[in-house]
C-alpha cells in the first residue's frame, strides 16, 4: 500500500526574508529583493544585478568544526532547516532516535573552489587551505554538512539538476516516502550568491541589464523582460508519511499529491514546450485531480524571453480553459536557481496558509504567450486548496509538484 | 624568538582558531585534549604554525608533542634550526 506524503515543516532564508514571517510579509506586499552590486561590474559581469542575501552569523550557534566546513549556501541551508524542524516540532532527541533522511538540491560551490585554488597557487602547498575546504567545495556539501550537524541516519544525498534541483529533491523525497522506504525526509534546495558563482552564467547574456531599476529588472511574462536576475538562499521542506506525522501528533501543513518529471531531449539551454508539458501532465495525472481544481500556479518563469514563452504555452496547453491564478515569485526574488524549486514550494505554502496569491510584480504588458494565462500583477486575497509549482533546468530537466491543503477530516 | 615570545604570539590564535578559554592554555596542559583536536584539526594546526612562524611542519613532527610546553620547544627548535628554510 502506498503512503500519503505530507508536509509538516517549512523554512526559508532568502532575499525577501530571513524567516517565514518576514518572507510572508514580503510576498504579500510584492517586495523585491534585488539590488545592483557594483562589485560584479568591477569583476567583469555584464549585469551587476543580483538578489541580496545577508550571511547569517553562526558563531555561538554552531561549533567551530561545523562552521569551517559550511560554504555560504550551507549556512543558508542550516538556517532554513533549523526553522523547518522547529515548525515540524522535530528536535534533536527525535532525530537521534529515528531514521530521518535528507535530500537537498545543490549544483555548485564555486567560491570555496576558487578561494582554495587561489591559495594553493599562492602558497604552493595544498595544506594551507585547511581542513574545512574540501567539505565546502563538493556539490554534496549541503547534505554532507547538515547530515553531520543534525546527526541524521536516513537517506542522504544531493540532487544536482540545475534550476530544478530543489523541486526534484522534494519529488524524490515524495517517492521515497510514498513507497515506504523512509518515514521522514528533510528536503530542500540551496543556492550560493557570491560573486564567483554566476560569472559563467552571466557570460551567456541571460541576465537582465535593467540596472537603473533593480526592483523592476525581474519581470517574468512581461513583454519588456530582458533576462533573469540571479539570486540565492535556501529553503527546506519536511516531508513525512501521513501515518508517521499523525502518530507523533505533528501539525500537517499540506499534502504532496503529484510529482511529474521529464527531459526535453533537446538543446542544453533552449527550452521546449513539450518537455514541461509532459511533466505537467504526469503530475496532474498522478494527483488524480482535474486541472480546474488547481487554484494557483507558481510558475518557473525566470524573466527570459524564450523560457517564459514556452512555459506559458505549456501551461495553456495543459490547464486550458481553467485559467488558475498564476504568478512567478521570481519577479520579487530573482532566480534562486538550485534552490528555486524548494523555495517556491515554501512561498506557495505561505500563500496557502495566509490565504493570498502573491503578485507577479512588474507584469505590466502581456505578450502573445502570457496573454493566454491568468497572471496576476497584484496581490489577490484567495483561499488556495491546491497549487502547482514548475521548475525547469539546463539540460532540459523538468519537474512539477502539486500540493493540496491539509484538511484534518 | 624565545619560548615566551612564541607563546605570546600563538595563544591568541589558539583562542581564536579553536575557540577555547585562554586560561586553559598553560605549559603543562595536554595540547590535543585542551584544543580538542581531532584528525582534521591537525591540518588546521599546521596552517596556524606556517602562517605564524613561516616554516613547514614535517610529517611525524607532532608525535613527540604532548603539552603546550613541548609545542613551544618544538617551534623554538624549528625556528632556530639553520638547515630549515622558511616557507614562502
Amino acid at each position: 500500500m502506498l503512503n500519503r506524503v505530507v508536509i509538516t515543516g517549512i523554512g526559508i532564508y532568502s532575499s525577501i526574508g530571513k524567516d517565514l514571517s518576514e518572507t510572508a510579509d514580503s510576498l504579500y506586499k510584492g517586495k523585491s529583493g534585488i539590488i545592483l552590486d557594483p562589485e560584479r561590474k568591477k569583476y567583469g559581469y555584464r549585469s551587476g544585478l543580483t538578489g541580496f542575501v545577508e550571511s547569517p552569523n553562526l558563531k555561538g550557534i554552531l561549533d567551530r568544526r561545523s562552521r569551517i566546513m559550511l560554504p555560504e549556501q550551507g549556512e543558508f541551508a542550516y538556517m532554513s532547516t533549523a526553522e523547518a524542524l522547529r515548525v515540524a516540532g522535530i528536535d534533536q532527541d527525535f532525530l537521534d532516535s529515528h531514521d530521518v533522511g535528507i535530500l537537498f538540491g545543490n549544483d555548485s560551490s564555486a567560491e570555496p573552489v576558487i578561494a582554495a585554488n587561489d591559495l594553493i597557487r599562492e602558497k604552493g602547498d595544498t595544506i594551507m587551505v585547511g581542513s574545512g575546504s574540501v567539505f565546502q567545495t563538493m556539490n554534496s556539501t549541503v547534505t554532507m554538512n547538515l547530515s553531520t550537524i543534525f546527526r541524521l541516519k536516513g537517506v542522504n544525498f544531493t540532487i544536482s539538476a540545475a534550476c530544478a534541483s530543489g523541486s526534484h529533491s522534494i519529488g524524490l523525497g515524495f517517492l521515497f516516502i510514498k513507497h515506504g522506504y523512509q518515514d521522514c525526509i528533510i528536503c530542500g534546495g540551496a543556492q550560493e550568491i557570491n560573486i564567483y558563482s554566476m560569472g559563467n552564467f552571466d557570460a551567456l547574456g541571460a541576465f537582465s541589464i535593467r540596472e537603473d531599476e533593480p526592483h523592476k529588472a525581474s519581470r517574468p511574462f512581461d513583454k519588456d523582460r530582458d533576462g533573469l536576475v540571479p539570486s540565492g538562499g535556501a529553503a527546506t521542506v519536511i516531508l513525512e508519511s501521513m501515518e508517521h506525522a499523525l502518530k507523533r501528533g505533528a501539525t500537517i501543513l499540506g499534502e504532496v499529491i503529484g510529482y511529474g518529471f521529464s527531459s526535453n531531449g533537446s538543446h542544453i539551454s533552449n527550452p521546449t514546450i513539450e518537455g514541461p508539458q509532459k511533466a505537467l501532465e504526469m503530475a496532474l495525472k498522478q494527483s488524480g485531480i482535474k486541472a480546474a481544481e488547481i487554484d494557483y500556479v507558481n510558475a518557473h518563469a525566470t524573466s527570459t524571453p524564450a523560457g517564459d514563452a514556452s512555459e506559458a504555452r505549456a501551461l495553456s496547453n495543459v490547464l486550458g480553459g481553467s485559467r488558475p491564478f498564476i504568478s512567478s515569485t521570481k519577479s520579487m526574488t530573482g532566480h534562486e536557481c538550485w534552490m528555486a524549486g524548494a523555495s517556491e514550494i515554501v512561498y506557495s505554502m505561505l500563500m496557502m496558509k495566509h490565504g493570498f496569491i502573491a503578485p507577479n510584480i512588474n507584469f505590466d504588458t502581456p505578450d502573445d504567450d502570457s496573454a493566454l494565462l491568468n497572471i496576476t500583477p497584484i496581490t489577490v486575497e484567495k483561499d488556495i486548496d491546491v497549487f502547482l509549482s514548475n521548475s525547469f533546468g539546463f539540460g532540459g530537466t523538468n519537474s512539477t509538484l502539486i500540493v493540496r491543503k491539509w484538511k484534518s477530516n | 624568538m624565545t619560548k615566551q615570545e612564541i607563546a605570546e604570539k600563538i595563544i591568541p590564535f589558539f583562542v581564536e582558531e579553536f575557540e577555547i578559554d585562554e586560561s586553559l592554555i598553560v605549559p603543562d596542559a595536554n595540547l590535543r585534549d585542551t584544543l580538542q583536536l581531532d584528525s582534521l584539526d591537525f591540518v588546521d594546526l599546521v596552517v596556524v604554525i606556517e602562517s605564524n612562524f613561516g616554516f613547514k611542519v614535517k610529517q611525524g613532527d607532532f608525535q613527540n608533542i604532548s603539552t603546550f610546553d613541548d609545542f613551544y620547544n618544538y617551534v623554538e627548535t624549528r625556528i632556530n634550526a639553520p638547515e630549515e628554510p622558511n616557507a614562502n
